[in-house]
Parts: structure tokens; sequence; C-alpha cells
């Protein structure tokens, strides 16, 4: 029995809902009917069945009323027409009370930019939702120091959300929305506000807990490859309507549709890519000379999580992460024990299609290196920009261009 | 129809004058309560502060005026010598009878205003309704609402408030209602997507985080209903504005000049209070970690547990001593 079932559901912003929809059952463009009506149709007779353990993606262009089908869900915003089926009740039917009780024990949202309360300290923005709800405060510091421990946060715990970096907030949104223990998790770009290579952290943290937790996850991304990493199945949707729902193999060998096609096709502007076109200036720790507290420092001041160690030549040693600096600076043991040296590296006319082979279950980005000396370093972010980019023909390939992770579409 | 209309009067000053009539001849039970309570508990508090020791009472609140300000001089030097010159000049009771009629129209105002504001926030409709009421009551010169206050209350101090508190109460309404609605979208959307009822929302999102936004509304209204207290002096209303009020009367420039500058003295005193209070309270709140937080928050116990000893023994001596 699926534990969400979405039944023609649709949403209508402004007056005139009746012309409105009159008029996408016409195929009319969404500019003009809001052009003639005034109104928006954020969502269009959107159905599915969301299986218990489930990982479901949402995915489509900004625009294409993905936040307004996640929050018809949870009812931040009142359906138009449609039912949210949810444990037999209908969530765009039940009073106040009823929604209210489901929003505290069955469901909760994570957002795109954490939503954490800046009042608040860690643990007591986790343990909102049981506050709430009326649990005791020692009940609740324990089951939300639970939650922040699953997330690696404890120890951050009495500190307040401005604090922490920008993944860190999210693994505290995150830890927020567990420490209810709902069933269904609502994700809405939850991971797009983050840079590539936290975000790739956080996606095999979520598979990592999903796997011990089994919620069911209603996840929305704009980026095809997070879609393709996280969702059992995916749906694509483009002006408010969903255009084709499968696992990622299907949707990338049968396209329901062209606008399914055109969105995942990988572009062959992979082939004639090449490292250099997408690499990044990489942040560098000279090991020979600098120390824990400097890496974590540099870490600190560029927003990532690892640095690629170097000796006084720039060769490349290997790779510094976070955790190892900070477990270093706590033992006191020199930083070349904690070297990771497993890092990848490509020269730097390796084409963009090999080096996707490379990356994809690489978990440190990797390193462009000539003679042994790092160039740059590239990340999966690029690599998939390159390959999903439409546009990728105005690349200049003989130009190192920096190519800009997404961050995000609002 | 129109050119009656161009050529006749339309008798607006009368129908307000008779609605004015008929709440004061309705509710003239209540207003009578009301004037009554209010004028024994003003005098209570008036005579409760004139009572004590003025020398104990400038030194409460120049320490208090150190540690609120970080342990800086300027305000606890400032509040020193304006304090002694009040006294000098024997405006002391009077610069009380001032205090009270500001403290207590201030807690008016934003016992009334808060609420006020939350209500607008919540309801497009109710803010559609509220803004225009505050214009309104913002352009109309002051002591235009003395006269229904005399119509409702007589003379004295309690018609005092009653304007101040008209003219004072729309900063606190609007910048609560600012506040709040200021509060990020997405917060909001978290706080209801957990299942907050309206008045967890209210007291663990909205009013935390609107807290500076509001408390600079109260410092305004504070400040309004001061510059109320001259013209409160017209109604019977006691204090520095009396002073002021019979020095132009009678054109006494020097009498005018030493009246004034006390309500000045005591105007930048609650002002700069309110702002530092204003900014300890947000400070408290950023504190780096809890340690820092707990510490700071035992010193200012320490100063208030402080202060009440002082007015407590204070008053305890000068009872003995007679
Ligand atoms: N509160 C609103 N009022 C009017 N139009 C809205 C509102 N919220 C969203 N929309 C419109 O609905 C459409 C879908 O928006 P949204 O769901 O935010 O898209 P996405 O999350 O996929 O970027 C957009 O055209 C947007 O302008
Ligand atoms: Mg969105």
């Amino acid at each position: 029995m699926p534990v969400v079932e979405v039944k023609n559901l649709t949403k209508v912003f402004g007056r005139k809902t009746k012309a409105a929809l009159e008029m996408v059952k016409d195929k009319k463009s969404k500019n003009e009917i809001l052009r003639k009506t005034g109104s928006t149709v954020g969502v269009y007779d959107a159905s599915f069945k969301v299986e218990k353990g489930e990982i479901f993606v949402i995915m489509g262009l900004s625009g294409s009323g993905k936040s307004t089908l996640i929050r018809l869900i949870n009812r931040l915003i009142e359906p138009t027409d449609g039912s949210v089926m949810v444990d037999g009740d209908d969530i765009a039917k039940v009073d106040k009370d009823k929604l209210r009780e489901i929003r505290r024990t069955k469901m909760s949202m994570v957002f795109q930019n954490f939503g954490l309360f800046p009042n608040r300290t860690i643990l007591e923005n986790t343990a909102y939702g049981l506050e709430i709800r009326g649990v005791e405060k020692e009940e609740r510091n324990k089951r939300a120091g639970e939650a922040l421990k699953n997330l690696h946060l404890y120890d951050f715990k009495d500190q307040l959300p401005s604090q922490l970096s920008g993944g860190m907030q999210q693994r505290v949104g995150l830890a927020r929305a567990l420490a209810n223990d709902p069933e269904v998790l609502l994700m809405d770009e939850a991971f797009s506000a983050l840079d590539p290579l936290i975000r790739k952290e956080m996606q095999d943290e979520l598979l990592e807990l999903q796997q011990k937790l089994q919620k069911t996850i209603i996840f929305i991304t704009h980026d095809l490859n997070e879609a393709l990493r996280l969702g059992d199945r995916i749906t694509i949707m483009r002006d408010g309507q969903i255009q084709q729902i499968g696992t990622g193999e299907e949707i990338l060998t049968t396209p329901a549709n062209d606008y399914v096609k055109t969105f995942v096709q990988d572009v062959d502007y992979s082939r004639v890519l090449t490292a250099q076109n997408i690499m990044e200036p990489a942040s560098l720790l000279n090991i020979q000379a600098e120390g824990p507290n400097i890496a974590l420092r540099r870490m600190k001041h560029d927003k990532i999580s690892m640095l690629l160690a170097v000796d006084r030549e720039r060769k490349l040693q290997g790779v510094i992460t976070a955790e190892a600096a900070r477990d270093a600076k706590n033992t006191g043991k020199d930083l070349v024990d904690y070297l990771d040296t497993s890092i990848p590296t490509i020269a730097k006319d390796t084409t963009v299609n090999d080096i996707f082979n490379i990356i994809y279950d690489a978990k440190t980005p990797v390193a462009v290196t000539e003679n042994g000396k790092v160039l740059g370093v590239v990340i999966r972010g690029s690599v998939i920009e390159a390959l999903a980019d439409e546009d990728a023909e105005s690349i200049d390939t003989n130009d190192i261009v920096d190519v800009q992770p997404e961050k995000g579409d609002k | 129809m129109l050119p009656n209309m161009l050529l006749q009067q339309l008798p607006v000053a009368d129908w307000v004058e008779s609605i004015t009539n008929w709440l004061t001849n309705t509710l003239s039970g209540l207003f009578g309560f009301i004037q009554t309570v209010g004028q024994g508990l003003m005098d209570w508090m008036t005579n409760y502060l004139t009572w004590i020791n003025p020398f104990v009472m400038i030194a409460i609140v120049v320490i208090g005026a150190f540690f609120i300000s970080g342990r800086k001089l300027g305000l606890a030097t400032f509040s020193l010598i304006g304090l002694l010159f009040v006294l000098n000049q024997d405006l002391w009771s009077d610069l009380m009878s001032t205090f009270t009629l500001v403290l207590i129209s201030s807690l008016v105002s934003v016992v009334i205003g808060v609420p006020l504001g939350i209500w607008s926030s919540k309801s497009d409709r109710a803010q559609a309704v509220i803004t225009p009421i505050l214009d309104f009551m913002q352009t109309m010169p002051g002591f235009v609402y003395l006269i229904p206050a005399v119509a409702f209350f007589g003379i004295g101090v309690v018609p005092g408030v009653f304007s101040s508190v008209i003219f004072a109460l729309p900063p606190t309404v609007r910048m609560t209602n600012l506040g709040i609605r200021q509060v990020p979208e997405e917060l909001v959307e978290a706080a209801e997507s957990f299942g907050s009822t309206g008045s967890q929302r209210l007291f663990k999102l909205d009013l935390p985080l609107a807290k500076n936004t509001i408390m600079a509304g109260i410092n305004q209204t504070i400040m309004l209903s001061l510059s109320m207290v001259v013209m409160s002096s017209m109604i019977g209303a006691p204090g520095l504005g009396r002073g002021v009020l019979s020095a132009v009367q009678r054109a006494q420039v020097g009498t005018g000049f030493v009246n004034g500058i006390s309500l000045v003295i005591l105007a930048i005193i609650i002002d700069r209070y309110t702002q530092n209070i204003n900014r300890l309270m947000s400070a408290e709140s950023k504190a780096i970690d809890k340690d820092a937080k707990l510490k700071q928050m035992k010193v200012r116990r320490g100063v208030l547990i402080g202060s009440i000893v002082v007015i407590v023994v204070s008053a305890i001596v000068q009872a003995v001593m007679g």
C-alpha cells in the first residue's frame, strides 16, 4: 500500500481558477493563461503513488511547480482540486486539528535555505517538532540529541545556526526533520544551496541514513545527476504538469516525449570538452609546512570540506579532509598520518566523458596534474553540467572556463 | 444636491461633539472608575518615588547606567550631572511626576499597542483598517486629544495619560506589525510544517524574531509620550510640563528654560536606557556560547538584585529615621 497517494492534484494561483483550468485543458501556454486570466497554474492534474521506503524524486526546471507540488502534500499551500491520501486521510480535506496532528507526527520538511530558527541553538532547533508536540524537555533533548548524533552534529548542539557552514546547517535541517520520527520526509531542493562537494557528501549521507531508517522520501531537485543518484523513481515536471514517472533507467532509455528527451539527453560535447575546460582552481595545503589549524581555517574560508595536500613543489600527496584535520588537531599527531592518498588524478586533456566514469563513484574531486604537479580540480557538478548543458557549444574549448556549479533556482 | 452641499456647511463639529457627549454620558461610570483608580495608582507611585531619598535614587540610576551601557562612563556621568542639576533646581518632585506619567502611559501604550500590532500582522483586513487610523492619529496635532480626554475624565493626570496613549500608540503598533511581517517566509513555513499552533508560532518564532523591531517601536512610543507631557499639563497633569506651561504663560524665559532642560535630561536618560536594554537583550540571544551567555545573565541578575536591595534598605532606613 502506498504511503502517499496524490490524485489529480491541482493548484491555481489567482482568482479566475475555472477560466485558467479551461485554458490548460485546451493546452494553452502558461504565459497565455497568465495574460488572459491573471492566474498562474502552479500544478495541474498531478497523480502518483509513493511506496514505503522509497525515494521519490520530483524534478524540473525552475518554475515548473516542484515547490508548489511538495507544499500541496503537507498543505502549506491549499490545493484547488484533487486529493493527497496519507494513511487513509485526505490531507486536502482534513480539518485544522487533524492537519496539525499529521504534520506533527507523519511528515516533516527540509527546506532549500535550511529554515533554521536563528534564535535557537542547534539542539533547540532539532527539538522544535517535539517541543511543540509537548514532549518533556528531558525526553525531547534526548531524542534530538540522538538525531544530532546520527548526523555527526552533537558537538555543535549549543551553537547557533549562523555559526555553522551551509552543509552543517542543512544537516541540522535534516536532523530536525528526523527527530520527529516521521513516516514521510519532504525535501524541497534540500541540497541545492550547497556547493557541489558538500552536496555529494549530503547525498551519500542521505542514502546511508535511508538504508538504516527506511523513510518515505519525496525529494525535489532541478539537478538531473542528483535525481539519478538518489531517486528510486523520478518524476519530470514541466509547467506544472507531470511529463513522465519512472526509474532513472527508464527515463534515460525511454523518454516519454521530446521534452524529457532533451532534458536527459547526453550531449556529445563530452567528447570535445576536456579537463582543462572544466577544472577549477584547487585549494591547496602545503603538507610540509602547514598544519591542521591552517587546513581547517582554509577549508572554512573556502567553504569546502577537503584540501589537496601538496609538497613544496606543488606535487600532489593526497587529500586532507576536514575530519582528518580535526582529528590531527585533537590527537596532536602529524597531518601526514591522516593523508588520504586515494585521490584519482587525470591529465589536463582527459575528456569529460572519461572523467565522468572516474568521478562517478569517487569520494573526492579529481585532481588534474601534470608531472605530478597540481593544475586544478574537477568537481562532479562541473562534469555533470558539461554533460547536460544544452548550450555547451558556447564553451570555447581552447579556454579554461570557470564553470560555476548551480546554486539553486531561487 | 451638490449645490446644496456646497452652500450648506456640514455639521461635522456638532456630530463629533454629540458622539463625545453620548460616550461621556453612557460610559460615565466606567470613566469615573478609571479616573479614580488611575489617579490613585499614579499618586501612589509618585509619592513612593518622591519618598525615596533623591540621592539613593540618583545612585541607583547612575550605577544602572554604568552596567547597562557595558561599563562605559558616558551615560553614568550624564545621569549623575543631569539628575543633580534637576535636584538643585528644586524640580525633583516634578521630575518624578513626569516620570510616572511617562511610565504609565508607555506601559498602557505597549499593553494596547503590541496586541494590536500582532493582530494587524496576522490579518490583512485588520491591517487595512488599523493603518489609516494610525496615520490619522499621528497627523492630528497632539493637543486635540486633550479635548475628549477632559470630556471623559475631567482634568488631572488620568486624561493626560489618556491623550498621551493615543498620541504615542502608533509606533508600537506599526513596528510590531512590521517586525512580524518581516519574519522570513521559509521560517514561517518551517514552523507551520512541524504543526505549530498559532500561539506557538507567535511566541516561539514571530515575537523572538521581531523583538528588536518591536523594541525600536516602544522606544519611539516612550519618546512621544514624553513629548505629550507638556501638552498634558494644559489639562492639569502635574510635572515638569506644568513649569514649562506657566513659564510660557508668564513669559518667564529662565523658568521655562530650567524646566525644559530638565525634561530633556529625563528624555535622554530614558532614551539611552531603553536603547541599551534593547541592545543587551539582542546581545543575549546572540551570545557566542552558553558560558558567556550564562555569565552575562548572572551579572545582570546581580545588578538587578543589588538595586532592589538598595531600594528596600533605604526605605527601611528612612522609615526608622522617621
Ligand atoms: N504564492 C504564489 N502566487 C502566485 N504564483 C505563484 C506562487 N507560488 C508559486 N507561483 C508560481 O507557480 C509556478 C510554480 O512555482 P514553484 O512551485 O515555486 O516552481 P519550482 O519550485 O519548480 O521552481 C511559478 O510560475 C510561480 O511563479
Ligand atoms: Mg522551488
